[in-house]
């Protein structure tokens, strides 16, 4: 296998774009993040992309078509492109695609990209479509909604760690305020533990303000041969590892509630095949799609003991700055969640952090950066390794 | 909510709490699984009726209702290991402020939502407080 660099990245604005279609989004991020790899179609071999739900959100399937086709890439150049899903991991699964694209010697110059247009429908048309990413025969059809099963988890979180909504609302809070500081992210407004427990109820315990939004975006990123990568960028960044795993699609047969044993189990993966432990990671995206989605995922990675989620995070010790920075990027909740550009969104904030390109957000001296991606209630995650040096 | 066919082909498991029970391993499966997960193909898997008793893993009271839902809320929504083993996604009719982590429960058959304005009416399991 072949070492695999990151050579371009590109995210459009997240938020309620209105104005702009699927298509539209996908071509600006493609584009931009060929113009910063400084890569011609001509040399491109593959497309990726991740999409959850083109067919309920805007009534389109074959988006891989769709999206080389008004890239430019398929008239004269007939670039295979790939749709991948996997729910909200759907971009962390075609970049995931991606790199093995590279890794195997298949490809050499591969675009790995993610979209998602939610607000071309209602947000109840948009709930129910996100829903389906849990099992709509045993979930959905009972009256589950996806912040009703992470409120389970965070019911049972609560009841055996003692983890409190004051502490799920610092998860909320950090992220805004890491929000504030992206140009991109779809809130930059700071906000309070009493606003995120003063919003209104929508599955007790989690209130309006501990779930991640609606959101429009797209993000790329392009992948070369580690051995190429400088003809192209002076700043390659490296994956140093790629790793994804499986659970039960329903919350209710997990081994423990409180777990997603996808997340363990791909984060020690990740962790053997980069020959790393999570005392090296300088900064983490993770997939805090509720609040308590992030408590669970830091102490799932290893970064927090089980049960401590909550008590590292009041205690601020996953603020930038801190010992382990998450979501600088503002995280799902502050930079918004469109669900199939939010694994690509994650690579591309950990590449600007590693080039030390962050501005306001950076962290200093980031090395390893890590992203945490997840599909559903935990069924999939997937969770990457990148390095600053080869 | 969910196609009819879809729904109907259930019923049995709906209506009635029948799942499986794989007499190699012995393990009760709700919702039904036709193919062991710890034995797969030498798996033995036969029909199995749950008691319909068991207690509250994790609970949640829904607001923001799911689609079909919406004359419902809010309602109690929770996680149920069944005595023979396995959990499943419930309802629970009871008064929010009374339920907690480790409630014995029990079965009952009741509407489960609607598909809409006249649509079709969907009846099947709930659980209540045991003692009620
Ligand atoms: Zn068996």
């Amino acid at each position: 296998m072949r070492d695999v660099a990151i050579i371009g990245v590109k995210n459009t604005k997240f938020g309620e774009l209105w104005g702009r279609s699927l298509r539209d989004i996908v071509v600006e991020a493609g584009a931009g993040a060929l113009e910063d790899a400084d890569v011609g179609g001509k040399e491109i071999d593959s497309l990726y992309v991740g999409n959850m739900s083109g067919g309920r959100f805007i009534d389109q399937e074959h988006i891989g078509a769709l999206i080389a086709d008004y890239s430019g890439l398929s008239k004269n150049l007939h670039v295979p492109a790939t749709r991948v899903e996997a729910a909200c991991a759907s971009g962390g699964l075609a970049l995931r695609q991606a790199i093995m694209a590279v890794a195997s010697g298949y490809n050499d110059i591969v675009i790995a990209a993610g979209a998602e247009k939610m607000t071309d429908v209602g947000s109840e048309e948009a709930s129910s479509a996100l829903a389906a990413a849990a099992d709509r025969e045993w979930e959905g059809m009972t009256g589950a909604t996806f912040p009703g099963l992470y409120a389970m988890i965070a019911r049972l979180h609560m009841h055996r760690y003692g983890t409190t909504s004051e502490q799920l609302a610092e998860v909320a809070v950090k992220n805004h305020k890491n929000g504030s500081l992206n140009p991109i992210a779809q809130y930059k407004n700071r906000i309070t533990v009493k606003d995120v427990l003063n919003s209104i109820m929508v599955a007790d315990p989690l209130h309006i303000f501990d779930c991640s939004p609606i959101t429009d975006g797209a993000s790329a990123v392009v992948l070369a041969p580690a051995d190429i990568a400088h003809k192209y960028t002076d700043t390659p960044i490296y994956i140093r590892a790629t790793a994804q795993a499986s659970d039960t699609i329903a919350l209710h047969d997990r081994r423990d509630i409180t777990t997603l044993d996808a997340t363990v189990v791909a984060a020690k993966r990740a962790y053997s095949m980069a020959k790393l432990r999570p005392e090296d990671i300088d900064l983490v995206e993770v997939h805090d799609c509720f609040t308590i989605a992030e408590i669970c995922a830091i102490e799932d990675l290893g970064f927090a003991e089980k049960g401590k989620g909550g008590i590292v995070t009041a205690n601020g010790e996953t603020a930038i700055g801190s010992r382990i920075p998450v979501n600088t990027s503002g995280g799902l909740k502050a930079c918004g969640h469109p669900v199939g550009a939010t694994g690509i969104k994650q690579a591309v904030e950990i590449v600007t952090q590693l080039r030390g390109e962050a501005g306001q957000r950076q962290v200093e001296g980031a090395e390893y950066g890590m992203t945490h991606n997840v599909g559903g209630s935990g069924a999939t995650a997937v969770v990457h390794i990148f390095s600053r040096e080869r | 909510m969910a196609s009819v066919p879809r729904f109907w082909r259930g019923i049995g498991s709906r209506y009635n709490l029948e799942g499986t029970r794989c007499n190699e391993c012995g393990e009760y499966f709700y919702p039904p699984r036709n193919f062991c997960v710890n034995c797969r193909r030498v798996g033995h898997i036969e029909p199995y009726k749950f008691k319909g008793t068991g207690e509250i893993i994790s609970y949640t009271v829904i607001h923001t209702a799911a689609e079909g839902f919406e004359d419902q809320t809010p309602y109690i929504l929770a996680i149920i290991q069944l005595d023979e083993g396995p959990r499943l996604t419930s309802q629970v009719i009871g008064n929010p402020e009374k339920i907690h982590i480790g409630m014995r429960v029990r079965s009952v058959f009741r509407k489960l939502g609607e598909d809409g304005e006249g649509g079709m009416i969907y009846y099947g399991t709930k659980f209540v407080p045991e003692n009620e």
